[in-house]
C-alpha cells in the first residue's frame, strides 16, 4: 500500500522494546521517522461571522437534509510551523475563545505530538491538522471548513504524504463519509476506529439559515473544535494513517461527494436498521470466555463509561453555572455603576463606579472560564464518552467473530453425522457432495478460528494503545484546564488588588 | 442547633455597622441562640452601669417576634418621630437550606455515600450562616439603640432588655392597639403626601430626592447580588460532584491515570472549600451590607414622610387659622393648633437634619470598611486557588 512510496528510514526506532513485547505494527519498516519534534501554537484565526447566506435552492433532489458542507481552500501555507528541539510532547497552552459575539475569535488549534518512543533522541512523528473557519460557498448547499494539515518542514519523514504542508476543503458530510469508511473496514477487525463529530439538524439549520447570534456562532465553533480532534484522533492512529481513505481525505483537492451519510437518506436508515438489529443480537451470544483478560477489560470500560458519563453530566452543570455566573456578575455590575451614579457622596461614588467596573471584566472572566470548561473538560469527556462506545463496539464484533466461528463449527458437525449416515446409504452423488461440504466448511472454521484469533490479537494491541492514548490525553488536557483556571485566578488578584487603593480611598 | 459565637467571630461578622457597642455604659449582645424547628431563641446579655436598670449585668431569652414589637413601639411614639428608628431586623429564613435539604434527600439514591456526606457538611454551613446572619441582624439592631442618645432611654427598650418573663402578653396588647395593616395604610398615603409636598428647605429637598432614587438603585442592587452569590454556590457545589466522581474513576482505574485522578479530586475537593467561602464572604461584605442599608433607607424614608406629613398638618392648621380668622369664630384655639403643628414641624426638621446627616456618614463608613474587606478576602481566596492549582499542575507534571 503505501509502503511502496516509502524509503526505509536511516534510523529506526524499534518500536518493540516500547510495548510488552507486542508488536504494534503489523509491518516491519512501519516507523514514520522525523527530526526534532515540532512544536507550533498555531493560531488559525477562526472568521465566525458565520456562514454567509445559503442559496436555499437546492439542486440535488436526494440532498434534502444535507449537513453543511465544509470546503477547504488550497491555500499556500502562509505560517511557517515553529520547530523546537527535543522530543518533548508538544503542548501547547490552548487560548479559549473569548466571548462569541466579537467577530474573530482565536482558535483552538490542538497541536499534539504522536510521541511513538520517550526517550531522549527518539524520534516522533509529528502531524498538525487544524480546521479552521467554515465558509459558505454559493453554488453549493453547504458551508465548507479548511483544513490545514501540517507536518514539520523536513517534509522526508511521512513520505506517506505528498507534501509537507497543505490545505482542502471539506464538507462535514466528507468527514461522515470517512468515518464511516474506516469504520466498515476496520471496526469488524477490532481497530477502535474514533467516532467523527455528531451530526445536529437544528444547530446545523440555524446555521445555514443564516442565522449569525451567538448560539449559532457557539455551534460552529463547537463543530469546528470537534472535527479537529476528530482528525487528530484519527490520524494518530497508526494504522488509519496509512490507509488509502485518509491520505485521500487530507490530501485531494475535490473528494466525491458523500451521499450515504445522510441522517435520513435510505442509506442511513438502512444503518440504523442494522444497528438495531445488532443490539438484539448482542443481547442473545452468550460467549466462553476463556481468557479471563476480556472479561475484565470488558468490565473495565464498562465501569469506565458510567462514570464518564456521570463525570461529563457534572461538568456540563458547572458550565451551565459558571455561565449563570457570568450573567449574573454582569447584571449586579450594571447595577452597581447605577447605584453609583445615584450616590452623592463623591468618594464613595466613585468607589462603587469602580466596583461596577471590576465585576464588569470578572462577568467576562467567568464567560471564558465557562469556555475553557467546556471547550477542554467537558469535550474531553464527551469525545471519551463516545470513545468507549466505539470499543466496546470492537468488543462486540470480537463476540460476534466467535458466533459466526462456532456456528460454523456446529454447522461442520452436522454435516459430519449427515454425512456418517450418508455413508450406509448408496448414493454416491449425495454422499461426494456432503464431502465436499465438509471440505469447505473446514476451511470456514479454520478461517473462523483464525479470524477469532487475529481478531483477539488486534483487540489487545489496540486496547493497550487507547489506554496510553487515554492516559496522556487526559493529562495534558487536565494539565492546560488547570492553567486556565490558573490564569483566571491570577487575573481575579490583578483586579482586586486594582479596587482595593479605590475601596480605600473613600474618606 | 446551638450556636456559641465567639467574640472574634463576631467581629468578623459584625460589619455593616460601625461603631457600636463602644459605650461602657450600655454593652449588649447575643452570645447565644437557639433554633427549635422554626423558633429561633436568642439570647440578649447586657452590661451596664446605668442606675435605670436594677442589675448590672443579665440575660434574657427574646425570640424575634419581640424584636417586632420593641421596633413597632419605638415607630409609634410620637416623640421619636424626628428620629431614624433602626430597621427592624428579618425573620430568620431559612428556606434556602430547607430546599436544599429537600432536594439531597431527593437526590440521595444517585450520589455515592462520599458525596452524600460532602453534600451534608455543605448543607448544614449553610444553615450555619443563614443562622450566623440573623444572629448579627438581631445583635445589630439592639445595639444601633443602645448607641443613640435618646433611644437608649426608651422605657420599652429598658423593658425588653431586662424583662424576665415572657414578653409575649405585652406584645399581643401593642398589636391590638395600633394594628399592623392601619400602619401599612398610612405609609401608603405619606408616599403620595410625600411626593405632592412643597419643600421649603433646600436641604430636605436634595435629601428627599436622593433618598427616594436611592433606595430604588440599592434594592436593585441587593436583589442582583444575591443572585450573584447563589450561581457562585451553585458553582461550589458541582466541584463537589465532580470531585466525587473523580474518586470513584480513581479507584476504578489501573492505567498511570490513577495517582492523577485522586490528585485532581483532592484539588477539586479543596477548590470547592475556597469558593464556598468566596461565596459566603461575598454575600456577607457586599450582599448583606446592601441589603442592610436598604432597610436604613426605608427607615430614613419613614422619617421624611413623618416630617412631611407634619409640614401637611402645619399647613392645614394655617389655612384653619386663616378660616377661622375670617369667621372670627375660635381664633385662640387655631391660633394655639397652628403653633403646636409649628413646633412639631421645626422639631422634626431639626432633628431630622441632624439624624440624616449622620446617617450618611454612617453609610459611607459601613461601606469602605466592608469594600476593603471584600476586597482582601478575594484576593486572599484567589492566592489560595493559584497555590492549590499550581501545586496541583506541578505534581501532575513532574509525574
Amino acid at each position: 500500500m503505501a509502503d511502496t512510496a516509502r524509503d526505509p528510514p536511516p534510523e529506526q526506532t524499534d518500536f518493540q522494546e516500547l510495548e510488552d513485547g507486542e508488536d504494534l505494527f503489523p509491518e516491519p519498516a512501519a516507523a514514520p521517522e522525523s527530526g526534532p519534534a515540532s512544536l507550533p501554537a498555531e493560531d488559525v484565526s477562526t472568521n465566525s461571522n458565520g456562514p454567509k447566506q445559503d442559496s436555499l435552492f437546492d439542486d440535488d433532489p436526494e440532498d434534502l437534509f444535507a449537513e453543511a458542507t465544509e470546503e477547504v481552500s488550497l491555500d499556500s501555507p502562509e505560517r511557517d510551523v515553529l520547530l523546537s528541539d527535543g522530543p518533548s510532547p508538544a503542548i501547547t497552552p490552548i487560548t479559549p475563545p473569548t466571548s462569541v459575539i466579537t467577530p474573530r475569535i482565536e482558535s483552538l488549534t490542538v497541536p499534539v505530538s504522536l510521541q511513538i518512543e520517550e526517550e531522549e533522541g527518539g524520534d516522533s512523528f509529528d502531524i498538525h491538522i487544524a480546521v479552521s473557519d467554515p465558509e459558505k460557498v454559493g453554488e453549493f448547499s453547504g458551508t465548507f471548513w479548511h483544513l490545514r494539515d501540517k507536518q514539520d518542514s523536513s517534509g522526508t519523514s511521512l513520505s506517506v504524504f505528498k507534501q509537507g504542508e497543505f490545505s482542502v476543503k471539506r464538507r462535514f458530510s466528507d468527514f461522515l463519509g470517512l468515518h464511516s469508511k474506516l469504520a466498515s473496514k476496520y471496526l469488524h477487525v477490532g481497530y477502535i476506529v474514533p467516532p467523527a463529530p455528531e451530526k445536529s439538524i437544528v444547530g446545523m439549520t440555524k446555521v445555514k439559515v443564516g442565522k449569525e447570534d451567538q448560539s449559532s456562532n457557539e455551534f460552529v465553533e463547537k463543530r469546528r473544535s470537534a472535527l479537529e480532534r476528530y482528525l487528530m484522533r484519527t490520524v494518530k492512529h497508526p494504522v488509519l494513517l496509512k490507509d488509502p481513505d485518509v491520505l485521500q481525505f487530507l490530501e485531494s483537492s475535490e473528494l466525491p461527494r458523500a451521499v450515504s451519510t445522510q441522517a435520513l437518506s435510505s442509506a442511513g436508515l438502512l444503518r440504523m436498521v442494522n444497528k438495531a438489529a445488532d443490539a438484539v443480537n448482542k443481547m442473545t451470544i452468550k460467549m466462553n470466555e476463556s481468557d479471563a483478560w476480556f472479561e475484565e477489560k470488558q468490565q473495565q470500560f464498562e465501569n469506565l463509561d458510567i462514570q464518564l458519563r456521570k463525570l461529563h453530566a457534572s461538568v456540563e452543570s458547572l458550565v451551565c453555572h459558571r455561565k449563570e455566573l457570568s450573567v449574573n456578575t454582569a447584571l449586579f455590575a450594571k447595577s452597581a455603576a447605577m447605584l453609583g451614579n445615584s450616590e452623592d457622596h463623591t468618594a464613595l461614588s466613585r468607589a462603587l463606579s469602580q466596583l461596577a467596573e471590576v465585576e464588569e471584566k470578572i462577568d467576562q472572566l467567568h464567560q471564558d472560564q465557562a469556555n475553557a470548561d467546556f471547550y477542554l473538560f467537558s469535550e474531553l469527556l464527551g469525545d471519551y464518552v463516545r470513545l468507549i462506545t466505539a470499543v466496546k463496539g470492537v468488543f462486540d464484533h470480537r463476540m460476534k467473530t466467535w458466533q459466526k466461528w462456532q456456528d460454523s463449527q456446529m454447522l461442520l458437525q452436522k454435516k459430519r453425522e449427515a454425512e456418517a449416515k450418508l455413508q450406509f446409504t448408496n448414493k454416491p452423488d449425495k454422499l461426494q457432495q456432503a464431502k465436499d461440504e465438509i471440505k469447505e466448511l473446514e476451511g470456514k472454521v479454520q478461517q473462523g478460528e483464525r479470524d477469532f484469533e487475529q481478531i483477539s490479537k488486534t483487540i489487545r494491541k489496540e486496547v493497550s494503545r487507547f489506554e496510553k492514548e487515554r492516559v496522556k490525553d487526559f493529562k495534558s488536557v487536565i494539565i492546560k484546564y488547570l492553567e486556565s483556571l490558573v490564569q483566571t485566578q491570577q487575573q481575579l488578584i490583578k483586579y482586586w488588588e486594582a479596587f482595593l487603593p479605590e475601596a480605600k480611598a473613600i474618606s | 442547633m446551638t450556636s456559641a459565637l465567639d467574640e472574634s467571630d463576631k467581629e468578623k461578622t459584625r460589619s455593616v455597622s460601625v461603631d457600636l457597642n463602644n459605650d461602657a455604659s450600655l454593652l449588649i449582645d447575643i452570645p447565644d441562640a437557639l433554633c427549635e424547628r422554626d423558633k429561633v431563641k436568642f439570647t440578649v446579655h447586657t452590661k451596664t452601669t446605668l442606675s435605670a436598670f436594677q442589675k448590672p449585668e443579665f440575660s434574657v431569652p427574646r425570640q424575634h417576634e419581640d424584636f417586632i414589637w420593641l421596633h413597632d413601639t419605638l415607630v409609634e411614639t410620637e416623640d421619636y418621630a424626628g428620629l431614624i428608628i433602626p430597621p427592624a431586623p428579618p425573620k430568620p429564613d431559612f428556606e434556602s437550606p430547607r430546599e436544599k435539604m429537600h432536594k439531597l434527600g431527593e437526590g440521595e439514591a444517585t450520589m455515592t455515600k462520599e458525596e452524600y456526606n460532602k453534600m451534608k457538611q455543605e448543607l448544614e454551613a449553610e444553615y450555619l450562616a443563614v443562622f450566623k446572619k440573623t444572629v448579627q441582624v438581631h445583635e445589630i439592631f439592639l445595639q444601633r439603640l443602645s448607641s443613640h442618645a435618646i433611644l437608649s432611654k426608651d422605657r420599652n427598650f429598658q423593658i425588653f432588655l431586662e424583662y424576665d418573663q415572657d414578653l409575649s402578653v405585652r406584645r399581643k396588647n401593642a398589636k391590638e392597639m395600633f394594628g399592623g395593616f392601619f400602619k401599612n395604610m398610612v405609609k401608603t398615603a405619606d408616599e403620595v403626601i410625600i411626593s405632592g409636598i412643597k419643600e421649603v428647605d433646600d436641604f430636605f429637598e436634595q435629601e428627599k430626592t436622593f433618598l427616594l432614587d436611592y433606595y430604588s438603585k440599592i434594592k436593585d442592587s441587593t436583589a442582583k447580588a444575591e443572585k450573584m452569590t447563589r450561581s457562585h454556590k451553585n458553582v461550589a457545589d458541582d466541584y463537589i460532584h465532580i470531585s466525587a466522581t473523580l474518586n470513584t474513576l480513581s479507584a476504578d482505574d489501573s492505567t498511570a491515570l490513577k495517582k492523577h485522578l485522586d490528585k485532581l479530586s483532592d484539588l477539586f475537593e479543596k477548590l470547592r472549600k475556597v469558593e464556598g467561602r468566596v461565596a459566603s464572604d461575598q454575600e456577607l461584605k457586599l450582599t448583606e451590607l446592601l441589603r442592610y442599608y436598604m432597610r436604613d433607607i426605608q427607615a430614613a424614608k419613614d422619617l421624611l414622610y413623618r416630617r412631611a406629613r407634619a409640614l401637611a398638618d402645619y399647613e392645614h392648621s394655617n389655612k384653619a387659622l386663616d378660616k377661622a380668622r375670617l369667621k372670627s369664630k375660635d381664633v385662640p384655639q387655631a391660633e394655639e393648633h397652628q403653633q403646636q403643628c409649628l413646633q412639631k414641624f421645626d422639631k422634626l426638621s431639626e432633628s431630622g437634619k441632624r439624624e440624616l446627616t449622620s446617617f450618611k456618614g454612617r453609610r459611607v463608613v459601613a461601606f469602605r470598611k466592608n469594600l476593603i474587606e471584600m476586597a482582601e478576602l478575594e484576593i486572599k481566596h484567589a492566592k489560595n486557588n493559584v497555590t492549590l492549582l499550581q501545586g496541583c499542575i506541578d505534581l501532575l507534571k513532574s509525574n
